[in-house]
């Protein structure tokens, strides 16, 4: 098994995408307005992310990737 | 990160009114001005989910969060779940009834020609805590734990995320950890991997309960790109290992001519796997209306790659109300090991199983979501059908299995109700 040349192409994605951070638009704290709004979360909803996800995962052989924990299930 | 606008507290407003009934102004103005900060955000959603002719499950799910006089936040949820329902046993469809005990003695019977099934009843509860703190100006680390049981399973899992802010705030790096430990218990005694069920004693009763380990590693970076966009890239690594076979799945065992059935096999799954996620998601807003697009990666070590991508357009109605419609669309490859029956005089092969999940397959959802305010607090509702579909009439399919469906295709029917408030 070789994690490594799994685990390359996602880190050095990452990385890329953080150091690009840098170069992106400053937003200032008191422009931040639209991004502080509810419907601006990256999980709107968490109750309906919660279902769905728990859903998807009794029916498909994917799973997971939004984040980490949470518990099992029989249902798969 | 704080909400702009928070539904009014219903505690609050409660609290004020009693006590104006009870004639204690003094009181009353004191409860009255209580901050969002002693509130519980609640938010609360009941789903009902419906297979045509398969399961059905009522879901209703809590969540309460409130951040406590040291600035931390605590998030508790409760979850019953309540399923009802025939799923596919495994076994394929042949010409004649089919019937099967299970190892606690149920009975089920399939007529001629359709799909068998396990008739099924469980409930699950499941209670999870969350605990977000700030370890300095720029880290927050959130620790929970979950626990969920049914009859025949539990799960116990422990996992703990930290984050760190950078670039001034546009950026933040998270990394997470969890671990799972699950217990399959089944009534009746543990089916032993890929025996006969005309076996003489098909099934272990001398162990307690069969075990499964999981541990999970998160990296992911969210970053602000303009005033109105944002992204998020996760990578996720989860290893699982211990006992991984579904105990209520079996293959057929047919006659490699005429394809019909003469006996039934417990499916055997390897005890390990090891799985990647890629997830990628992102939100703009326009004027007013906001897009959310979604994408994740799926590959593990059982030969499974699945794509993922999701879409959700937020309209602005004007008042609190908006229309959210959704479009999902899933696509896996199958399990290397995964295959419709075992062929009579065949060499038994390491691992089989024929739980359509594992094999190929696509899904479709779409659906749309309507909010609103409602009595002080948010009110939604969402209606959505999912479609999954698989090769009817695969290539392995052999004498009277061509006949039939060997992929029947899956719609599920999904309507959830939300509503959150504070008290």
């Amino acid at each position: 098994m070789k994690i490594e040349r799994y685990l390359k192409a996602p880190l050095c994605a990452l990385l890329l995408l953080t150091l690009g951070g840098c170069g992106l638009n400053e937003v200032k704290p008191w422009d931040r307005d639209l991004l502080a709004q509810e419907k601006m979360q990256l999980i709107v909803d968490p109750v309906e992310n919660y279902l769905d996800e728990h859903t998807y995962f009794s029916k498909e052989a994917a799973f997971g990737g939004q984040g980490i924990g949470g518990g099992g299930c029989g249902c798969n | 990160m704080q909400l702009k606008k928070q539904p009014t507290s219903i505690r609050a407003a409660l609290a004020a009114a009693t006590c104006t009934l009870l004639a204690q102004p003094l009181v009353a103005a004191a409860q009255g001005s209580s901050t969002d900060e002693d509130d519980w955000d609640v938010q609360s959603g009941l789903l009902f989910y419906d297979e045509t002719d398969r399961i059905q499950v009522i879901e209703p799910v809590i969540t309460a969060s409130k951040t406590l006089e040291n600035g931390d936040l605590l998030t508790l949820r409760g979850v019953i779940d309540t399923i009802t329902g025939a799923s596919p046993n495994g076994a394929t469809p042949t010409d004649t009834a089919q019937t099967f005990t299970s190892p606690s003695g149920d009975i089920d019977t399939t007529a001629a020609g359709e799909t068998p099934m396990r008739s099924t009843q469980d409930m699950r509860r499941a209670f999870d805590a969350e605990w977000e703190m700030e370890l300095s100006r720029m880290v927050r680390n959130t620790l929970s734990g979950s626990i969920s049981n049914e009859e025949d399973f539990l799960s116990l899992s422990i996992a703990d995320t930290v984050k760190l802010d950078l670039n001034k705030r546009h950026t933040t790096l998270a990394a997470g950890f969890a671990m799972t430990m699950d217990t399959i218990s089944v009534e009746g005694g543990t089916p032993i991997e890929l025996e006969l069920l005309s076996a003489p004693a098909p099934v272990s009763t001398d162990d307690d309960g069969m075990h499964k380990n999981s541990v999970e590693l998160l990296l992911g970076v969210t970053q602000i790109i303009d005033r109105k966009t944002l992204t998020q890239l996760n990578y996720s690594v989860s290893h699982s290992s211990g006992y991984l076979t579904d105990p209520y799945k079996f293959l057929s065992v047919i006659e490699p001519v005429t394809g019909n059935t003469l006996d039934y096999r417990y499916e055997k799954r390897p005890d390990s796997r090891t799985s990647h996620i890629l997830n990628w998601r992102l939100n703009h807003q326009f004027n007013e209306d906001v897009i959310y697009l979604g994408y994740r990666y799926f590959m593990d070590d059982w030969g499974i790659n699945a794509h993922t991508a999701d879409i959700k357009y937020r309209s602005e109605l004007g008042n609190g109300r908006y229309l959210q419609p959704h479009l999902r669309f899933y696509q896996q490859t199958a399990a290397d090991f995964f295959r419709h029956s075992l062929v009579e005089g065949d060499p038994l092969p390491t691992h089989a199983s024929s739980d359509l999940r594992l094999g190929e397959m696509t899904g479709r959802t779409i659906g749309v979501k309507f909010g609103m305010p409602l009595a002080g607090g948010d009110f939604t509702v969402r209606i959505e059908q999912m479609v999954q579909e698989g090769e009817s009439s695969p290539a392995d399919a052999i004498g009277i299995q061509q006949n039939y469906d060997l992929y029947p295709t899956l719609t599920a029917n999904i309507i959830q109700f939300g509503y959150r408030f504070l008290f």
